[in-house]
């Protein structure tokens, strides 16, 4: 093992996992000159010849089969519903879709791009402030961010330029503005694009929803509405809405993705590097136990090798980072029976509570008209911008209505109570093709002391590494929460004229790992200001071992009702910002307590 | 509704696909290879065979999924069926792959049965899980009826088929509902995905849906088309080669 690995020479800074938050801060400390190597367990991927039309729109290979996805042949979980439970393995990919490979999720993701609100950025006192502590379950580990949303304003800001996200503001330095998210927090300059052009659908939603008194506006989407050169000089060409989006990759570089962006900027420096078809095993650390000397990994042709570096950057997705710091013993583990330790503490995810809608006979929706992000949206329930006490519930959900694809494997809704084959399903597909549509929810998870991530005491990934183990069970308050989001959501379908509306939820039910939901966990090596409830100070430097960044949506302590990649992004610019400003001229623990 | 393309045409693509992929691998031996383009040289004489060549699946097998297929997808006056526009060398072809492989599955032991919350955990590829299926299948129709499944009437088929997503049925070695479930994804699958995997001959379930397939540049249309046909001739992924 260890004993019969090489020892190659040592580099200034380890980065492990170039997807947008490895991207962002390889892009941005490249220009030190600084030795930096970025390893990356899947492919080199580009737009050409990867992403090239017309084999890139093939619905099979990359929704079907998941071409873009983390091979859980390698690498996967087991999961859980509650601790008393037998964790078994993840087999197939179902709830979540990690990505793999040089530009991560980035190069498949939908492009939904948010800035989280103030009190996304501070839930507990946020609630605490309004509601007083008895409100808050007694299992629930609710916890501010150590920052909060004006300290990112600008790193917000940078990330959009850097994406070309299409939108409307709603609140422009405080001034609210209509057809904006009037719920947004105060921004202080414009979407870098102007919105999509919105579908049929979405048109019924906007009209039916301000209608119920609601505050309708265009999803910020990271899919460029018009052509666009970004500040670094990066060319986006303008959205064809060719209905393959989420999922694919962008022939048109028109969905942003770091693949093309940052680390092709970071390659014009000579002293980046990135190793690809390399699985970084661990962190090593000295005797002392409070210092990384670099990292192992294995090599395509699985040479174990370890890369000394004087800093290191995790920066996977949300279970590589818990695995990697759990593999490497950085930070306490944490223990659900004690409600103690930080690593794998605060994993939480995305409650869904839509609902179904069939449109009168003679409707033409066109759902193959579309792109990954294109929706009209309301954050009306969302945030704080609902009474919790009245709803019964902490947090809350958006509601929208989109045209992402109308790729027939994925898409052939049928009215539900129709055969699920034979004549009468054929009959019932072709009904529902072009009028049976439905409102999305997404709704924010609070973290739990019965929802973590430790380490599989019996399974094993290809490398010999014990699996990463989720437990993990909707709550009462979520619960709740989908309840109401969904009830919601066919009022809403029920103004916009559909014949029919359907829940998409019956009776309550477990979490299940089986069927797609979403690939926003978060949670697991959070941030904050106290040692003892998490792994990360707000500098995203572990509070055990100073030279050790973890970057990425397994800092958030719970998460909210919206996509999760527009923090990471702001993050990422803003650890890079600190470690060239601060860190790099004066290494060592930043955060005292 | 005409989807169908003249069989000649059909048999050719068909082996012109075959001797591709027998060239494809650096695995693919001179000799074998030779022998495949040979084959395939001397039965694409034009219409001398309408019988499509099956790579993985045998002879019982095939019997049973045509019988399977056409009862989950018939033809009738809405479309095509996934019969006849090429579903079973779809299958064929996809259970002989990585996918029948099990290539991106975890399939490391021990197992154990799990709640329906832990999804999958047979130790089972998808090949594995379909083979083993229909011998189940074609054990319980022989005790019960006299006779495999593809003899059986259709009525008959489809009571078949009901228990098995039922889960009223019982099999040595297979969950009856997690053999249903993937013979109905794969067949869907076939049915509805580009042409160049074997189904969805002639695009045929896409101009039955009206999914005008994979060359769409809609920035111009989607404002145009709010709420009115758009009517096109699809196209797939071989037609913009």
């Amino acid at each position: 093992m260890s004993s019969s690995a090489a020892t190659l020479k040592p580099v200034d800074i380890v980065i492990v996992g170039l997807g947008w938050a490895g991207g962002i801060v390889a892009k941005e400390l490249a220009p030190t000159k600084l030795k930096i190597v970025a390893f990356e367990r899947g492919i080199p991927r580009d737009t050409a010849p990867d992403f090239l039309a017309p084999r890139i729109h093939d619905e099979l290979r990359y929704n079907a089969r998941h071409e873009l996805v983390q091979n859980l042949r390698k690498e996967t979980l087991t999961f859980r519903n509650e601790p008393s439970q037998l964790a078994l393995p993840m087999r197939q990919l179902g709830s979540f879709l990690p990505g793999d490979g040089v530009g991560g999720a980035g190069t498949h993701w939908s492009g939904l791009q948010w800035r989280w609100t103030e009190w996304e950025h501070k839930m507990y006192s946020g609630t605490v402030a309004r509601y007083g502590r008895q409100f808050i379950p007694a299992d629930m580990n609710l916890q501010d961010w150590p920052i909060d949303y004006h300290a990112l304003e600008g790193y917000y800001d940078r990330f959009e330029k850097l994406c070309g996200t299409s939108g409307k503001a709603g609140n422009l330095n405080g001034r609210k503005i209509d057809g904006g998210n009037i719920f947004e927090a105060p921004r202080k300059s414009e979407y870098p694009n102007p919105p999509l052009t919105s579908s049929h659908n979405m048109l019924l939603f906007e009209k039916a929803s301000r209608e119920l008194g609601y505050h309708p506006f265009p999803t910020p989407a990271a899919n460029a509405s018009r052509a666009y050169i970004n500040p670094d000089g990066v060319a986006y060409g303008p959205c064809h809405y060719c209905g393959f989006c989420t999922g694919y990759g962008c022939e048109v570089n028109a969905k942003a993705s770091p693949h093309f962006t940052v680390i092709p900027l970071a390659h014009q420096n000579p002293n980046f590097e990135v190793r690809t078809r390399s699985t970084v095993l661990r962190v090593n650390l000295d005797s002392t136990r409070t210092r990384a000397t670099g990292v192992t990994y294995v090599d395509a042709r699985g040479r174990e090798r370890i890369q000394p570096a004087d800093l290191v950057i995790l920066s996977a997705y949300v279970f590589g980072n818990v695995h990697l710091m759990l593999c490497s013993g950085i930070g306490r583990p944490y223990d659900f029976q004690s409600n103690t330790g930080v690593v794998g503490r605060n994993y939480a995810y995305q409650s869904a509570g839509g609902c179904g809608a069939l449109f009168p006979a003679g409707t033409h929706l066109n759902p193959f008209m579309g792109s990954g992000a294109l929706s009209t949206w309301i954050d009306d329930l969302n945030g704080d911008h609902h009474d919790f006490a009245a709803s019964g519930y902490i947090g809350g959900g958006g509601l929208s209505s989109g045209s992402n694809s109308g790729a027939p494997i994925g898409h052939h809704p049928a009215r539900p109570g129709s055969p699920r084959w034979g004549a009468g399903w054929k009959k019932a597909i072709i009904d529902g093709y072009q009028r049976m549509s439905g409102i999305g929810g997404q709704g924010s998870v609070m973290s739990y002391r019965q929802c973590y991530l430790d380490l599989d005491p019996t399974y094993r990934d290809s490398f010999g590494r014990p699996l990463l183990r989720m437990t993990f069970d909707w709550q009462e308050n979520e619960q709740r929460l989908m309840e109401n989001l969904s009830a919601q959501a066919q009022k809403i379908a029920h103004a916009m004229g559909a014949e029919e509306v359907f829940a998409r939820r019956g009776r309550r039910q477990r979490y299940s790992i089986a069927p797609y939901q979403t690939t926003h966990n978060t949670g697991g090596v959070v941030f904050g200001d106290q040692p003892d409830t998490s792994a990360l100070n707000k500098h995203l430097q572990s509070w055990d071992v100073s030279n050790v960044f973890v970057l990425g949506a397994s800092a958030f302590p719970q998460n909210a009702g919206r996509n999760p990649t527009g923090p990471v992004g702001a993050l990422s610019y803003r650890l890079a910002d600190m470690l060239k400003s601060t860190y790099l001229k004066h290494p060592g623990s930043l955060v005292h307590v | 509704m005409s989807t169908k393309i003249p069989r000649g045409l059909q048999r050719r693509s068909l082996l012109r696909v075959a001797a591709a992929g027998a060239m494809a691998g650096p695995w693919a031996f001179g000799k074998a290879h030779d022998m495949e383009s040979a084959a395939a040289r001397s039965q694409a004489t034009p219409a001398a065979s309408t019988t499509p060549v099956y790579t993985f699946l045998n002879v019982q097998e095939i019997a049973f999924l045509e019988a399977a297929i056409d009862t989950l997808i018939p033809a009738d006056e809405s479309g095509p069926g996934a019969l006849e526009v090429g579903v079973l060398v779809f299958i064929d072809r996809q259970l002989g792959g990585e996918f029948g492989r099990g290539d991106r599955l975890y399939l490391q032991g021990p197992f154990a049965e799990g709640t329906p919350e832990q999804g999958y955990q047979l130790r089972m590829t998808p090949a594995e899980l379909v083979q083993a299926g229909i011998a189940d299948v074609n054990e319980h129709a022989i005790k019960t009826y006299q006779q495999r499944f593809e003899a059986l009437a259709p009525d008959g088929r489809v009571t078949v088929l009901a228990a098995l997503e039922q889960r009223h049925l019982e099999l040595p070695n297979v969950p009856a509902e997690v053999f249903f479930e993937v013979l109905l994804e794969l067949t869907q699958q076939g049915y509805f995905s580009d042409p160049i995997y074997g189904g969805n001959r002639g695009k045929a379930s896409w101009k039955m849906l009206g999914f005008p397939g994979i060359g769409g540049m809609y920035a111009d249309k989607i404002a145009e088309y709010r709420n009115r046909p758009y009517v096109n001739d699809p196209v797939g992924i071989e037609d913009m080669l």
